[in-house]
């Protein structure tokens, strides 16, 4: 399976375009690491990718097939701050369940422990959150991943257990995986291949 | 001769320290139901001394309540929070009284992150901050000077907040600590989202200002980051320090490092071994009896369930373990 994204150019102002005929694949299996400077449009390709940007310039599609508005989105964002992307005003177990029931086996693999469920966000450390977004985000029908700075916020003990079950899980699922991050060496540990965002963006 | 001078004898001593911290705790009472209250307790038993012409950086995971000790020294916690403990700023105590005198002139915070600048005021009213006319032209003088050297262009002082990028209000925010020749300098998770450039240079701008003479304590979850530039780094976990070590002493396989949290911490950096270990760092109300690390240590013995570890002096650091000497 491919997710392709072809010619994409996208400006939040008219005349400023920060993305130009971008063309990127991923297959499933693979784990790609994206790199680029701050500012270069990093996440808002990513944003593209997931189904978060409309009115974007170009095709993503998979296998071909473009992606549907409606129903589960094959291709999952994880943002760099969970907390931000869970509502503050659900418990913890029902941000978990918001998108399927996740199955005991995931979580003991995330280290999710049961009295962490009936937490509210706030209560929870980023790293533990960062483990909730992803638990709720491998669901049988997500494809693709794109893990946007997943572990900027972390520190390295987390950081390495986090991608460690990360690794595990899309390999067993055979999904395909998007690791942007600024950091080369960790890059260099996750992916078997590298691209630059300025060798792919002709803007 | 107390135990303290004994303790921190063995650290390189090369200037008087600038802030000293002893034994302090810090706790949040809450509401649980009805007029039942609880204590919440997030540091304990901290000590830690910032040295002038130094950068310490703390390093800590996020949760660990890093951020509220720079909230702490600086005198800006909610109300419900109840703070223990010595705190001496050139060898004066620092009430909290004290403390509202002195921030914003002789210390200063950088902050986390763009969120902190106000978003309907130019940037150059808010690098100036609040001064009496007859200051202002010098003010101003100043900090065209600072712009200058941090390369903002003269346009920036006339924008708002959100026309920066991220490099930029990093820089704006580190002007409006230089601008107020503070002696203390706490920067809180400066770092973040910078790509290597911009990295490099925020770091520079610490390195400078302890060049000047100031003390920087530097608030962290990057430990690479802060390897880069500091003196000596305190590990900070679960809400106390584990072990102050000097920069040197991450090297090879850890095998100069004190606590076993350090080690395995620094062992999971990617450029080394990417290990990760098992286990969570401790919530605030889980309550433990012995160390704060028991549960995840691979060098555990029965005597470390009970009793917390005292910090002791080893090979020129300070460490929280009893399986040292």
């Amino acid at each position: 399976m491919y997710l392709k994204g072809e010619n994409i150019s996208f400006g939040y102002k008219k005349d400023n375009l920060i993305l130009k005929d971008v063309d990127i694949a991923l297959e499933s299996g693979e784990v790609l690491g994206l790199m680029g400077d701050s500012g270069s449009g990093k996440s808002t390709l990513c944003k593209i990718l997931s189904g978060y940007v409309p009115n974007y310039q170009g095709t993503i599609s998979i296998d071909g097939k473009k992606i549907s508005s409606k129903g589960y989105n094959p291709v999952q964002l994880i943002f760099q701050h969970p907390e931000k992307a869970v509502n503050p005003k659900w418990k913890m177990k029902d941000i978990l369940n918001e998108g399927y029931l996740v199955p005991q086996t995931i979580l003991d693999s995330f280290g999710i422990k049961k009295s962490w469920l009936n937490r509210w966000p706030n209560e929870l450390s980023g790293g533990e959150l960062q483990r909730f977004a992803l638990a709720r985000a491998l669901s049988p029908k997500t494809k693709f991943l794109i893990a946007d700075e997943i572990t900027t916020m972390v520190d390295a003990i987390t950081q390495a257990q986090i991608w460690d079950i990360v690794l595990d899980i899309v390999e067993k699922l055979n999904i395909g995986v998007l690791v942007v991050s600024h950091d080369k060496t960790l890059i260099n540990k996750l992916c078997y291949d590298v691209i630059s965002l300025a060798d792919i963006n002709k803007v | 001769m107390g135990e303290k001078t004994e303790i921190y004898s063995g650290i390189r001593q090369k200037t008087e320290a600038l802030l000293k911290i002893k034994d302090m705790s810090l706790s949040f009472i809450q509401y649980t139901s009805g007029l039942r209250q609880t204590e919440l307790k997030v540091i304990s038993g901290l000590s830690m001394e910032a040295h002038k012409g130094e950068i310490l950086a703390v390093v800590g995971s996020s949760g660990s309540g890093k951020s509220l000790l720079a909230h702490a020294i600086l005198g800006i916690l909610p109300s419900n929070a109840k703070l223990e403990g010595k705190m001496e700023y050139c060898a004066c105590t620092l009430t909290q009284e004290k403390k509202e005198e002195l921030r914003g002139k002789e210390l200063a915070l950088i902050p986390q992150s763009t969120t902190y600048l106000d978003p309907l005021m130019r940037i150059s009213d808010q690098v100036i901050g609040s001064v009496e006319e007859e200051n202002e032209g010098l003010r101003k003088k100043l900090q065209r000077k600072i712009f200058r050297k941090y390369d903002l262009k003269p346009e920036v002082e006339r924008m708002f907040p959100h026309e920066l990028s991220g490099g930029m209000t990093r820089r704006v925010l580190v002007s409006t600590a230089v601008i107020s020749s503070a002696k203390l300098i706490i920067a809180d998770e400066p770092t973040p989202g910078l790509d290597d450039k911009t990295l490099k240079e925020t770091l520079s701008y610490f390195r400078d200002m302890a060049n000047n003479g100031c003390a920087v304590i530097l608030i962290t979850h990057d430990i690479e980051a802060a390897l880069k530039i500091s003196d000596k780094i305190a590990i900070f976990y679960a809400g106390t320090i584990l072990e102050v070590a000097n920069v040197e002493d991450f090297k090879n396989d850890g095998e100069y490092l004190r606590h076993p949290y350090t080690r395995a911490l620094w062992n999971a950096l990617p450029q080394n071994k990417f290990q990760a270990i098992k286990g969570h760092q401790p919530m605030q109300d889980e309550v433990t009896d012995g160390c704060i690390f028991y549960e995840r240590c691979s060098k555990k013995s029965e005597f470390c369930s009970k009793g917390f570890p005292n910090l002791k002096r080893v090979n020129g650091g300070l460490v929280r373990c009893n399986n040292v000497s």
